[in-house]
């Protein structure tokens, strides 16, 4: 940490590192590693969406062979190799489903949303926008990067180790998590719980990073009232993660320990307790929620006031409501154990603060809305996905009223609604958000600008389809469906919504070709599209101030700050947008 | 510039990044050991006959290890002491004397653990055991790590290049004393309430 | 969208259903006003040349009570959800009418086990039953299930009456209906399990308090 005794010495211009793996292997360029992040990212999300393709293939034809795998010749499925291992003859049985949709949420929750909206979003725009050369401590940021990398290398060997990846759940609820004979999973689950440990590590590292650069690295003039929205939530993020990981790594020690040396924290037959688990990780896992869905609101929040060209509504009114938002959080986790068999009598105290932290929430998006009233709206790519982020969160946030009154879960817990509730919070803030924010700062991460109309097919096409998937979700759920279930049709009672579950999974394939065209378009882009300028949006904030792809010391002078970031068609000004490192001469001073 | 400029010049708050991510790590352990011993309180409460069980372990040996680890927290201030004079030879001497200290606190720890596994009291034995075991082995990890980083600063004294690096015995200190902090809270709470 | 639940077949599932009703058309109205503001600025606000947008940055009391108040309708909502839903959760988890007849039910992988007392009305004595995966009761009586677990956590689910309890091993949990409507329903295991969990269910038959007793009959024939 020695680059670190003073803010002078981090805001020295180091020159760039020349070759291959200083640069771009093992760089200290917070560009380059959020970058790292992004490609992170991206590979397991492209794992996670091929479980979920297996996991709604099962769903709606159980038993069938999965599409495709007629292809390969019966001697190959009578072999034993990995896949003809875990599908029989090209169908999915149980006990590889239950992996499917275990690895399916550990990875998207952990592999792709974090990486992708902290380590890649936080890690590039925090310095860029609170104006600093680099992260508080470089190597330490480098340093958490691989190891999510590490992590990232084990939990991909877990798939492939004898007894196969974890099957628990990516909650991992024990006793069946606990004891290797009750899940028939050995070392896949014992790897799991390395690899998610190793990532809290990772991030841990990470959000250190982003708290010590967001206060003692920023511009002269950036007080913390005119810091970007999006600095603000990464940082609550941070804490949030901070002040609610360590029970679950604890947790997650202890049941390593059940596993591999003996102890009884959690198996009752030693006198263990299962519930403790589940307080930890929800203590944890309510929080986290948070951790993820925040910044990728906070993409919403910095794009709509660009393409509104008005002010954010409200800018202290966020940023203390989600304060509220972070501290609720902490005391909501029993939400998730109504039906769990703890004391009936706390589920009403977590009820209601369950039902409150709809309040800052609300705010947040009449807030939105409101930055939309008397604006100039353009539909370019990014503010199509940011109202994407705020159309689909509204519906995630409604829905789980539902699941946060404890009498209407008892029926609705474990069922298809809960799943298609959090696939409208978290897919509004990973996927929605996560393109909003990718479509938005792509031309100051690569230089060039993304192909709007290929933006706008992929926006439309991802909004139908994702809407076409997860809406009769909500009914499968209503009609009794409960999650984990590898096979619908063995239950009578389900029959009659087989028809919706074929419906949503055709809509999921659909859902995942769209993507397609994200992915020709940002290579495609990444190569020839149109080169882009300083400052494209014609936006306030400090990353557009410096060059599109900044240099590696980010801004040739540290840039000074003179107001807000939401600075747009201010009065007295001719231009409808005043960047907050501009300085006015004359005039009345629009300071905010 | 001008009036609307730069009333709050960053860094607003004047502490130095390495202390301030020192702080932010150590809150996330704070909540880490928080939690497991907030999970062992609920335990005990619940399960009386743990008594018995502690009674087994030795108060003489853990109050000696008490003893040695606070000891140590004092050659480590006496160490960032030195470092504020500019004596390099009197830090070598109290980290040796720190990384020392830590060593004995953990080689005392094994004999302890050794003598209980002996007597058949093994991780499994019961729910106490698995606290025992899981807390005083997370803190021997934490000193152990400690060590690491004391010894690698006593070498960097030793070849008299600590200089610019001297601002890391003060976030090494920061840590070392969090560890002692955590053993005095696990000292009573696995040693000393036999009653 | 509420036509998708199951038949409602015991005393407390038509609360349980008021209060998802109350709380869908609560969120509905919330869902159609907002996406109609969402889509009237977004059409009214839309781009055209030479227009200026309006600078309202929301920082006083003022404009923010744009927000705030709305925020403060959600709350008011929000404490009659809970008022409402404080009454249904005392009617269904917390206050238990006296049983007429006892079960226990235990989950293991993968099947729920049913235990009788038998006419003498206590368990552990020569004259009970175990069935597997079929709990009988009779109608309009209140039926105490004590759920237990042998392996790992299952949970008790009863869709048609709207309960659910995860059954947890080593511990023993009450739970009680009162059925309304005889016939047969689904008895599944909504709690990951294990690679059997998707087959893990049994049947719930509701008898007419004839077809019970002759069922009794059937089952303890010498008392």
């Amino acid at each position: 940490m020695s680059e670190t005794s003073g803010p002078q010495a981090a805001h020295a211009v180091h020159p760039a590192p020349q070759g291959f793996v200083r640069r771009y292997l093992f760089s200290t360029d917070h560009k380059v590693i959020a970058k790292q992040y992004l490609a992170i990212a991206l590979f397991w999300a492209v794992v996670g969406g091929l479980s979920a393709f297996l996991i709604r293939w099962q769903l709606a034809w159980p038993g069938e062979p999965v599409i495709g795998s007629g292809l390969l010749p019966e001697a190959f499925w009578d072999g034993d190799s990995w896949l003809a291992q875990s599908l029989q003859y090209g169908s999915i049985p149980a006990e590889f489903y239950n992996k499917l949709f275990t690895m399916h949420g550990t990875i998207m929750v952990f592999f792709v949303a974090m990486p992708l909206l902290l380590g890649a979003l936080g890690n590039f725009l925090i310095p860029l926008m609170v104006g600093a050369r680099d992260m508080a401590f470089p190597r330490l940021n480098m340093l958490s990067v691989w190891t999510l990398a590490v992590a990232s290398v084990i939990l991909l060997i877990s798939f492939f180790v004898p007894g196969g990846a974890a099957a628990s759940g990516w909650t991992a609820y024990p006793p069946l998590s606990a004891v290797p004979e009750l899940s028939e999973v050995n070392w896949g689950q014992n790897l799991w719980l390395i690899a998610v440990a190793l990532e809290f590590a990772s991030f841990l590292m990470g959000g250190i990073n982003f708290l010590t650069t967001t206060v003692n690295l920023r511009a002269p003039g950036l007080s913390l009232f005119r810091l970007p929205i999006m600095v603000w939530f990464q940082c609550i993020a941070a804490v949030l993660f901070m002040l609610s990981v360590g029970p679950l790594i604890a947790g997650a020690v202890m049941l390593l320990l059940d596993r591999l040396a003996g102890t009884s924290f959690f198996i009752p037959s030693g006198g263990g307790e299962p519930l403790l688990w589940q307080h930890l990780f929800w203590f944890f896992g309510h929080p986290e929620v948070y951790v993820i869905m925040i910044p990728g609101m906070a993409a919403a929040l910095e794009i709509l006031p660009v393409f509104s060209r008005k002010p954010l509504f409200g800018y202290r009114l966020i940023v203390y409501a989600t304060f509220a938002a972070g501290f609720l959080s902490f005391i909501v986790w029993a939400h998730h154990m109504f039906q769990s068999g703890m004391d009936p009598r706390l589920a009403m105290p977590f009820s209601i603060t369950t039902i409150l932290i709809s309040v800052p929430f609300a705010l947040m998006v009449f807030a939105m809305i409101a930055t939309l009233w008397g604006g100039v709206i353009r539909f370019p790519t990014p503010m199509l996905f940011a109202l994407g982020v705020l159309g689909v969160f509204i519906m995630g946030g409604l829905s789980g009223i539902f699941n946060g009154s404890a009498p209407a879960d008892i029926y609705i817990h474990d069922t298809y609604f809960v799943v298609a509730h959090f696939h409208y919070t978290l897919f509004a803030a990973t996927f929605f958000g996560g393109f909003a924010a990718i479509y938005y700062w792509f031309p100051k991460m690569f230089g060039r600008m993304l192909n709007d109309t290929l933006g706008k097919i992929h926006f439309w096409w991802t909004f139908i389809a994702f809407n076409a998937t997860f809406l009769p979700m909500h009914l499968v759920g209503l009609g009794g469906m409960m999650r984990r279930i590898a096979n619908p049709l063995n239950y009578d009672f389900l029959q009659p919504l087989q028809p919706l579950n074929v419906w949503i999974s055709i809509s999921a394939f659909v859902l995942m070709l769209g993507q397609l065209v994200f992915v020709v378009n940002f290579f495609w882009s990444l190569v020839a599209g149109r080169r882009a300028e300083a400052n494209p949006w014609q936006a306030n904030t400090l990353e557009w101030s410096t060059a599109s792809p900044p240099p590696h010391h980010n801004f040739d002078t540290i840039p000074t700050v003179y107001r807000g970031p939401y600075e747009y068609s201010p009065p007295g000004v001719a231009e409808d947008w005043l960047p907050q490192h501009r300085p006015l001469v004359g005039g009345p001073a629009a300071t905010a | 510039m001008q009036r609307e400029a730069t009333h709050a010049v960053a860094p607003a708050v004047p502490v130095p990044a390495a202390k301030l991510g020192m702080w932010w790590f150590l809150a996330s352990e704070i909540v880490t050991f928080g939690g497991i011993i907030v999970a062992y309180l609920v335990f005990r409460l619940a399960h009386p006959q743990w008594l018995e069980e502690a009674a087994h372990l030795s108060v003489p040996i853990a109050t000696f290890n008490t003893l040695v680890l606070l000891t140590s927290s004092l050659t480590m201030v006496l160490a960032f002491a030195a470092v504020d004079r500019g004596d390099e030879r009197r830090v070598a001497t109290w980290l040796a004397l720190t990384v020392a200290l830590g060593l004995v606190f953990v080689l005392v720890k094994a004999y302890e653990w050794r003598h209980e596994i002996a007597a058949g009291r093994v991780p499994g034995e019961s729910g106490f055991w698995g606290f025992y075991y899981g807390m005083t082995g997370l803190h021997a990890l934490h000193v152990l790590g400690g060590v690491v980083v004391n010894a690698c600063l006593l070498i960097a004294a030793l070849r008299r290049r600590l200089e610019p690096i001297a601002h890391r015995v003060e976030m090494a200190g920061l840590y070392w004393h969090f560890v002692d902090i955590v053993w005095i809270f696990l000292f009573p709470l696995l040693y000393l309430s036999t009653h | 969208m509420l036509r998708w639940l199951p038949e409602s077949v015991s005393t407390f599932s038509g609360d349980i259903d008021a209060l998802i009703r109350l709380i869908y058309y609560t969120v509905g109205a919330w869902f159609v006003l907002t996406f109609a503001v969402i889509l009237i600025f977004l059409v009214r606000y839309r781009y055209r040349p030479g227009r200026r947008a309006v600078y309202l940055p929301g920082n006083t009391l003022a404009q923010s009570a744009w927000v705030l108040v709305p925020g403060l309708v959600v709350l008011l909502l929000d404490i009659g959800i809970d008022i409402y839903g404080e009454r249904v959760w005392e009617a269904v988890k917390l206050h238990q009418p006296p049983a007429a007849v006892q079960v226990r039910v235990t989950g293991k992988q993968f099947a729920w086990e049913v235990l009788y007392p038998g006419p003498d009305g206590r368990f552990g004595t020569a004259d009970d039953r175990q069935l597997n995966g079929e709990l009988h009761v009779p109608v309009h009586q209140v039926v105490h299930v004590t759920l237990g677990a042998e392996d790992v956590i299952h949970s008790f689910f009863l869709p048609h009456l709207r309960l659910k309890q995860d059954a947890l091993p080593g511990r023993q949990l009450t739970v009680w209906f009162e059925a309304t409507v005889p016939g047969t329903y689904p008895l599944v295991c909504a709690e990951l399990c294990g690679t059997g969990h998707t087959g893990m269910f049994g049947r719930l038959i509701v008898h007419t308090p004839e077809d019970y007793q002759a069922w009794v009959k059937a089952q303890w024939p010498s008392s």
